[in-house]
């Protein structure tokens, strides 16, 4: 099976057999990364821009990884080394990069919708890095490879995310990943980071946390950035910690089972507590390790699968 | 030379609603009556055969940014007053948030001069309530009436000090200067980009709640009853500011109100896929909005339809959403809008008439009506012709409207403004 579309722009355009291929492709790719000489051939002769607009450590490393495992070449353009800086817009900027023929461009905006003007814009295959308070497709897509890893299934399971929904992306792109897939999403925050209408995604919100994890088969920590503090959403990050923050106390009411995620960077001592963040409970790195894989998969896929890798 | 408008329902709000002929002589309207040829065979004269069509005083659009001076590339006072003939309006109103400010004799004789040269339309400045739109001090009224200037607004900014307002609403009345308020309270729309609620939550983008608007509109509400000097409440998007101006007009406050077509024709839902012609300040609402809004020009709670033509070019508008430019055109497009309405039993012709006609005029002091010695400033509808909005035929510089390729019904087919003919539509 091929993926029918040129971009992988959000989760809300993505249909579930599309899920599923790029999940089950992930799992295969996985494998690559575990052997002693971690490269395939697939992806050689291939160019892979890597355009941050924002910075990014994990995301940028774990896309250049998968592009390098499958023998592509990457580079990376950051917006400060970029000629935005001088005036050029995003467009221009892209027809630029396209003029220079790669194959797939991966973006990263501070602005949401950026990766969609690019994409309508471009010629070449654009995978959204996570763009301003919109979408993290990679990263949703990386968190159900875990869970289903983990669980066996998505379908069916409750995951709680917790935290600053309002500004995160990542809430967004697995509210509508995890329910597509059959899941349960509680989302759940103070009042002032649960933004208007976002009960139409089809999940439920809670402001009180015992609730969201009581049940719950996956609990989803969310990074706090102390910077919203300026805008009210919290008085400090003491009393954030305090009720919103996953402790060992908390989660004696969690399920036997449960599993501790966050997209990262975490925070700890404030969203997660130290011990929490390296618990038997948690599965952070592992995420972290299906990342490459999840992107290996995307890189595969959009270049045109298993028809690309049979060519030439 | 007679011109003689022939065979038109002649509507003329609370004053005329008949077939009826105008015999126009040296730019006045001279005649109002049946079969007016007849009596002037024996002189030359210039028959307009507007059997089937509205016959209506010039529309006025007291909301345009013309973006001259400064932003010429969007507009110009030329290529504005083209665009306002071509869509039926016989004047308009210009904002001051040009580059420089409009808040000098400088710019506002300026305005004029150039609007005169063009001779197209009536321009009638707006001038700044405060020096450089900062909200910190008052402009000299005084000069700026004198000037030409015939209301004032910090439009594109509101007045957040409430000090500030109450002090130009009474100086201004001095001066016999409408106040235009821009109602937006800058702190709680943030960093927001289009309006609060689901659509902006999908799509990752910073909401403007209707308070935003309605808190100031009730200020303004407020400071209107305190000093008695009438406020006119610009672009109300929101049920709450309807609902407000609806409370205070029926305790006798002296406010009023406009709407712009976007707000009743739109809701948020059009920003989808990130499209910046659909971003504006306020930003689309919802369908409740739209009902609460309609029902606000229904019984008169909103007294006018004004476009807050917002030129922008393709360099502020194909951007990042949150970067672009808020904003978009409507002198061409405001007709049928309007007119849809109508076809949809909202309101009458004669209430749309006078909201895009009498009521500007005279919240302004404006000349305006069909009545024998007015000046002959008369718009021309044909409420029947069917077409497609193609943008790339407007005569305005920009293009930036969420309406391009809408089948609509309805336009203005020719607009005179004192007696001269300065648009007339040919197939």
């Amino acid at each position: 099976m091929e993926l029918s579309r040129k971009d992988i722009l959000d989760m809300e355009s993505l249909s579930a057999d599309e899920i599923t291929l790029i999940l089950d492709t992930a799992d295969k790719m996985r494998e690559i990364s575990e052997r002693p000489m971690k490269k395939v051939p697939t992806l050689r002769g291939k160019t892979v821009i890597l355009f941050f607009y924002e910075p990014s450590t994990r995301t940028r490393t774990s896309f250049d990884i998968a592009a390098k495992r499958l023998s592509a070449d990457s580079l990376s353009l950051s917006a400060s080394s970029s000629s935005m800086v001088k005036g050029e817009t995003l467009i221009d900027t892209g027809r630029n990069l396209e003029a220079m023929n790669p194959d797939v461009i991966v973006i990263r905006h501070t602005s949401a919708g950026a990766p969609h003007l690019l994409a309508k814009m471009l010629k070449s295959p654009v995978i959204n890095a996570g763009d301003g308070m919109h979408a993290h497709p990679t990263q949703s897509l990386l968190d159900l490879m875990t869970v289903r890893e983990n669980k066996g299934q998505i379908s069916g399971i409750r995951i709680a995310i917790i935290g600053d929904i309002s500004h995160s992306r990542v809430a967004r792109s697995n509210s509508v990943g995890f329910t597509k897939m059959g899941a349960d999403v509680v989302l759940a925050g103070p009042p002032t980071m649960i933004p208007k209408g976002i009960e139409t995604l089809s999940v439920s919100v809670t402001h009180n946390m015992e609730e969201a994890i009581c049940d719950a088969d996956v609990i989803m920590m969310l990074r706090i950035q102390k910077e919203r503090q300026q805008h009210f959403l919290f008085p400090s990050e003491r009393e954030y910690s305090k009720i919103y923050g996953l402790t060992d106390a908390k989660l004696k009411n969690a399920k036997d089972d449960v599993l501790i995620m966050h997209p990262g960077p975490i925070n700890r001592g404030v969203e997660i507590a130290y011990d929490v963040a390296d618990g038997p409970y948690s599965i952070i790195l592992e995420q972290v390790t299906n990342g490459v894989a999840v992107r290996m998969a995307l890189l595969y896929l959009v270049t045109g699968g298993i028809r690309n890798a049979n060519g030439d | 030379m007679l011109t003689v408008i022939k065979g038109g329902r002649v509507i003329d709000p609370g004053n005329l609603d008949d077939i009826l002929d105008i015999v126009i002589e040296d730019g006045n309207i001279v005649e109002i009556k049946q079969g007016a040829l007849a009596d002037d065979e024996n002189k030359e004269s210039k028959i307009i055969d507007a059997s089937g069509k509205i016959v209506a005083p010039g529309l006025i659009d007291m909301h345009v940014h013309l973006r001259d001076p400064g932003y010429e590339y969007k507009e110009t006072i030329e290529t504005g007053s083209r665009a306002a003939a071509f869509g039926g309006f016989t004047a308009i109103c210009c904002m001051p948030n040009t580059n420089p400010v409009n808040d000098s004799r400088q710019v506002t004789e300026y305005i004029i001069k150039k609007a005169v040269k063009a001779d197209i339309v009536r321009v009638y400045p707006v001038a700044a309530i405060s020096k450089g739109l900062k909200g910190e001090s008052l402009c000299e009224y005084g000069e700026l009436k004198d000037a030409g200037a015939v209301a004032l607004s910090d439009d594109g900014n509101p007045v957040m000090n409430s000090q500030l307002m109450r002090r130009a609403l009474e100086y201004s009345s001095r001066f016999n200067l409408t106040v235009i308020s821009h109602c937006e309270d800058f702190d709680l729309v943030s960093d927001g980009a289009m309006n609060e609620g689901a659509v902006a939550t999908k799509m990752g983008l910073s909401g403007i709640p209707n308070a935003a608007e309605s808190i100031m509109v009730l200020r303004d509400i407020s400071l209107c009853e305190l000093t008695g000097v009438p406020v006119h409440i610009a672009h109300v998007s929101t049920r709450e500011s309807v609902r407000a101006i609806r409370d205070a007009k029926k305790r006798g406050v002296p406010v009023t109100a406009e709407t712009a077509p976007h707000y009743f024709s739109l809701t948020d839902a059009s920003v989808k896929d990130y499209n910046t012609n659909s971003k504006m300040n306020p930003p689309l609402r919802t369908e409740q909005d739209i009902e609460a809004i309609c029902q606000g020009l229904v019984d008169g709670t909103i007294d006018v339809i004004a476009t807050d033509h917002a030129p922008h070019s393709i360099i502020e508008k194909a951007v990042e959403f949150d970067q672009a430019a808020n904003g978009i055109i409507g002198l061409e497009t405001a007709v049928p809008l309007g007119l849809k309405l109508v076809e949809t039993g909202i309101i009458d012709i004669t209430d749309l008439i006078e909201k895009m006609s009498k009521n500007p005029a005279r919240i302004l002091g404006l000349k305006n009506g069909l009545e024998i010695g007015k000046t002959a400033d008369i718009t021309i509808i044909d409420p029947e012709i069917s077409y497609c909005i193609d943008a790339n035929r407007f005569q305005s510089l920009s293009r930036n409207t969420p309406f391009d390729g809408w089948d609509v019904k309805g336009k203005a087919v020719l607009t005179m403004v004192g007696g001269k003919i300065v648009y007339q539509y040919t197939t």
